[in-house]
């Protein structure tokens, strides 16, 4: 394939959005999924895009902007599953399963009923990356710089938090708040990258990198580097080979990612045990 | 450690605390003062409520009654018990003992002050040159002055540790408790639990003897005796005196029954 063959969807603004969409929002969800990664917490993406679509069902019901209906639901039902698990003996996983199926539930009962809100319902659950506007582009944009920035102002009490949350609480990181930061910067996350992704396949850009680069490294600084550019890179390389082979984007941005998990799957271990190597005789 | 208040040397005055995660209290009605240079064990059996009571110290849980008043400006370091870590977790050693000072704002990266302090720390707790390496690749010893290491790295005036010799062989138990022998030594306050009569309460200066309350506080001659023991354990216990130290054994009716016998010309 030729380069000019190569470069020849650039000429068309819907796929340089998607693009720009993808690429960021795959930087974005291998960032923030470190976080939900290390907590256990991996079903949540898939859970959080389930419960949005029942938020954007609901604001479509009572007449308001579904894009902010469905941004509220979210937040609400990430902070009620982060509220459960601290008042409750109930694992995160329990907590995730029991709140997002219940909101999703009413979603999909609500759409039976009085019929899908707006955008189609199928471009909602499997994601329509070609159909980005510009204001997709900014919204992803705003979102990532706003996760980007909590990020580096809250890192040490996140990775305390994160690690040992009782022993972090106990030498004084405000570790609720912490806890309830990492809740409105997930479910932001979740409903920037939806229109992109779809319902169906956030989970996986949210938790393969990640898990990528656990298994590329023992450092914490370097996972996160790792996993944001093994999102972007997902994203990017996803988004050109499903122009050229005509195929689903979402579903190409998630292959990709696969294809980095077997190759670290395969590889990892020998690249950390030399990691560690390297340490020892240092 | 005194059970009386000294306003200019308490660090920590628990109140009659009690605390309950459900209907039934786990401590009840606790009085302890922990003064500045004290080195206090806090023995009991399982179930006891020594992690409960570490917690309360700590200001990580609230008391049901009475209350637990620290001096405003405190700073603690708290030392888990390592079965509760995850060693699977993707941290090095200088990156766990720099996620402790997480107050205010700070650079995510470790500056190169930090960096010089925590070589500091490192080198003073025998952790020399492996910054670098990840927790789990380190010996239990070692792993248990990662721990240390950060508490240390906030400045910290108390440290608090649950069952550091948890899982230690006998030479990295002594270790470690010579380690925190020298740090209080230095002027850190430490208070730990522990179930290891004979290999660490013995060896401290300060015992609390507790089971749901405080059953009996003091230095070893005065706590570690029969009648205080039995109360606290629930069992009989005799004190016997080798190299001058004190050595607590069993002397309940099944102390000595050893129900295994090996099967002759099986």
């Amino acid at each position: 394939m030729s380069w000019s063959e190569l470069t020849a969807p650039y000429a068309f603004e819907f796929f340089r959005n998607g693009v720009y969409v993808a690429t960021m929002a795959g930087a974005l969800c291998g960032l923030v999924g470190c976080y939900v990664v290390l907590r256990n917490m991996s079903y949540i993406g898939h859970g959080l895009s389930h419960a949005i679509f029942g938020g954007y069902a609901a604001a479509g019901l009572i007449g308001v902007n579904l894009f902010l209906g469905a941004g509220i639901w979210g937040v609400v039902t990430a902070l009620a599953i982060g509220g459960i698990v601290r008042r409750r003996p109930i694992g995160s996983d329990a907590a995730i399963g029991v709140v997002t199926t219940a909101s999703f539930a009413l979603g999909i009962a609500l759409v039976a009923r009085y019929g899908s809100p707006g955008r189609s319902a199928d471009s909602l659950l499997f994601g329509n990356v070609l159909g980005v506007n510009t204001s997709d582009v900014w919204l992803v944009v705003g979102v990532s710089l706003a996760a980007f920035i909590f990020i580096v102002c809250a890192y040490r009490p996140l990775l305390f938090t994160t690690f040992d949350e009782e022993v972090a609480q106990a030498t004084g990181v405000r570790t609720t708040w912490v806890d309830i930061a990492l809740m409105i910067v997930l479910a932001a996350t979740v409903l920037a990258t939806m229109n992109v992704m779809g319902v169906t396949l956030i989970a996986a850009t949210l938790v393969v990198p990640a898990v990528v680069a656990r298994m590329l490294t023992d450092s914490f600084s370097a996972m996160l580097v790792i996993a944001t550019a093994v999102g972007a890179v997902s994203g990017f390389v996803g988004m050109n080979l499903s122009y050229h082979h005509d195929l689903p984007s979402g579903s190409t941005i998630v292959l990709v990612g696969t294809v980095f998990f077997v190759v670290a799957y395969l590889g990892g271990g020998r690249f950390r045990s030399r990691a560690g190597t390297v340490a020892h005789a240092h | 450690m005194r059970r009386s208040v000294d306003a200019d040397s308490a660090l920590i005055v628990a109140d009659q605390v009690t605390v309950a995660y459900g209907v039934d209290p786990v401590i009840v009605a606790i009085d302890l003062t922990i003064e500045r240079g004290d080195m206090v064990g806090i023995v009991g059996p399982s179930g006891s409520g020594k992690t409960t009571l570490l917690k309360a110290l700590l200001g990580g849980i609230s008391p049901r009654s009475g209350s637990v008043t620290r001096r405003s400006d405190l700073t603690v370091g708290f030392v888990p018990q390592v079965e509760r870590i995850d060693w699977n977790f993707p941290v090095t050693v200088a990156e766990c003992v720099g996620m402790a000072r997480a107050s205010g704002f700070r650079a995510p990266w470790i500056s190169k002050r930090e960096r010089v302090e925590i070589d500091a720390v490192l080198d003073r707790l025998g952790l020399h040159d492996l910054g670098s390496r990840h927790i789990r690749n380190l010996s239990g010893g070692q792993q248990q002055r990662v721990f240390l290491a950060r508490a240390l790295f906030t400045g910290a005036e108390i440290i608090f540790l649950d069952e550091p010799t948890s899982g230690l062989d006998v030479k990295t138990r002594h270790e470690v408790l010579h380690l925190l022998a020298d740090l209080n030594a230095d002027g850190v306050t430490v208070v730990l639990s522990t179930h290891d009569l004979n290999g660490i309460a013995t060896h401290l200066p300060t015992i609390v003897c507790l089971n749901k309350t405080v059953i009996g506080a003091g230095s070893p001659e005065d706590v570690l005796v029969p009648d205080v023991l039995e109360r606290t354990y629930g069992s009989p216990m005799q004190i016997l005196e080798h190299g001058g130290m004190r050595v607590v054994v069993d002397a309940g009716p099944n102390a000595s029954v050893l129900p295994f016998q090996r099967e002759v010309g099986a």
